[in-house]
């Protein structure tokens, strides 16, 4: 398991904005994915966020998180504000947490962010019922718990751009 | 006496203060929207940001249908063709006779003098994908305003109404479904022409008839249509099939469920009744208004001596 925050033997680069900006991007496309159940179906949008809190809490928080909550709302044709509530409360809570984060393996972190994009769900949830809806169910806190088990997959995506290579390198000095 | 670390770093307002910000922020939006809506111009400017991301997205299944589309076999093809035929005969036996009696209509009203009913524009539409809002049964389809379709035009399948358009973008449109919760329907049996309101079941899929009275000449199988007196749906659209009245002495109203005519839950092609809604008749104020208008004119007239 990893020794702590980027364990000794994965020194990464500097992350580049264009990096995040396209992660965010595509996490918005994914989102808008014409899925069956929506339910069932991670916010990626909310997992991205918290990936960058955690890992660039000085670059990416809560500014930026309540930005895209609300094009999130307008996307989505649901209360303006909601999505942008949710997530700017997600991303307070992913940069207190994120010293401790990461500290742990992929795993161990993947049982950090479940709470995480759950209570960010219960935040949507409570905004819609007090607006006067029906609750749909319980299983609007499968597609956060989805979203934690996909939290490994995104931290070795979203950080394949940081990487060195690990080949030796002919052409350098030292 | 408090010793902090000296301010070396620019850190900006505390964290807690920033949440404070943008968690009130979030708050007095969600009221101005929920409550005044308010926000619809800035709602229109974020939709039409997100709008290619959007087309990104949906992408690949439109493309992906397209070619199912193309590869259809000949014998699908000739079967669904020889269906359709058969279909079209009988809805033009149907349309021929339903002219005949709507120009008889027309005759009746012209001489009791009632007014003519407005003839609405129809646009064929396409639904793009499921609502993206778990807590509310709605539908986007692939025509906005550009297309003429305005906020509150009716929707209707081959089976019945569907819903109501609640929000028009540019190029798209959200549809309420008539089974949403929030969504109520001015219907009227067919069977013996009582008023009554329909409104949405919510998850169920179903429709209620609420306030009906216990005694209400209402039964299993009766057919419900729109009665028009609303102005915004036209009248005599299917809207649902009663399943199911429950007559309980221990409540004031009878409990009615029906099962809504259109494809609520399938289907893919819909018709927006877009077009002007019907006037709201202006009791008794086509007469007395003439004087109260040429009044303020003759002041200002005089005024305009006077400064002269």
């Amino acid at each position: 398991m990893a020794l702590g925050p980027d364990s000794p033997q994965h020194i990464l680069r500097p992350v580049r904005l264009g990096t995040i900006a396209i992660s965010f991007a595509v996490a918005m496309v994914l989102d808008f994915l014409p899925w069956k159940d929506l339910r069932l179906t991670p916010d990626f949008v909310a997992l991205a966020l918290v990936f960058w809190c955690v890992r660039q809490p000085r670059l990416v928080g809560l500014g930026i998180g309540w930005t895209l909550g609300l094009v999130i709302d307008a996307g989505n044709g649901v209360l303006l504000g909601q999505h942008a509530l949710a997530y700017a409360l997600l991303a307070f809570f992913a940069i207190t947490l994120s010293r401790r984060i990461l500290w742990f393996g992929l795993v161990q972190q993947a049982l950090h962010v479940a709470p995480l994009l759950a209570f960010a769900e219960a935040v949507t949830a409570l905004v819609r019922l007090a607006a006067g809806a029906e609750f749909p169910g319980w299983t609007i806190f499968v597609g956060p718990l989805i979203g934690a088990l996909l939290w490994p997959l995104a931290s070795v995506v979203l950080l394949a751009p940081q990487r060195r290579r690990t080949g030796p390198d002919e052409t350098r000095a030292i | 006496m408090e010793h902090g670390p000296p301010p070396f770093f620019k850190h900006g307002p505390a964290p807690v203060v920033r949440l404070a910000f943008f968690a009130s922020l979030s708050l007095a939006l969600l009221v101005l929207d929920a409550r005044f809506h308010y926000t619809e111009g800035l709602r229109n400017v974020l939709a039409l940001v997100v709008y290619p991301l959007q087309r990104v997205a949906t992408a690949p299944s439109e493309l992906g249908r397209r070619i199912g589309d193309y590869f259809a076999t000949q014998s699908a093809l000739r079967e669904e063709n020889t269906q359709l035929r058969a279909r079209l005969l009988a809805a033009l036996q149907s349309s021929q006779r339903n002219e005949a009696a709507a120009a008889e209509g027309e005759r009746l009203r012209r001489v009791i003098e009632a007014g003519e009913k407005l003839k609405r524009r129809s646009i064929p539409a396409e639904i793009v994908y499921a609502g993206r809002d778990p807590y509310a049964l709605k539908v986007v389809v692939d025509k906005g305003t550009q297309q003429g379709v305005v906020p509150g035009s009716p929707v209707v399948d081959e089976g019945g109404v569907l819903g109501q358009v609640t929000r028009a973008h540019a190029f798209s449109s959200e549809v309420t479904l008539i089974t949403d919760k929030s969504q109520a329907v001015p219907v009227q049996v067919l069977r013996s022409g009582l008023r009554a309101i329909a409104f949405g079941g919510g998850s169920s899929g179903l429709l209620e008839l609420r306030f009906m009275a216990p005694n209400a000449e209402i039964g299993d199988g009766d057919r419900l249509v729109t009665s028009g007196i609303d102005g915004t749906y036209p009248a005599g659209l299917p809207v649902a099939t009663v399943v199911s009245v429950e007559r309980d002495s221990a409540h004031a109203f009878a409990r009615v469920l029906c099962k809504p005519a259109a494809g609520v839950d399938r289907g893919r092609y819909v018709l927006v009744l877009a077009g002007e809604t019907k006037p709201r008749p202006n009791f008794g104020s086509a007469e007395p208004r003439k004087p109260r208008r040429l009044a303020p004119r003759r002041t200002r007239r005089n005024d305009g001596a006077r400064t002269r």
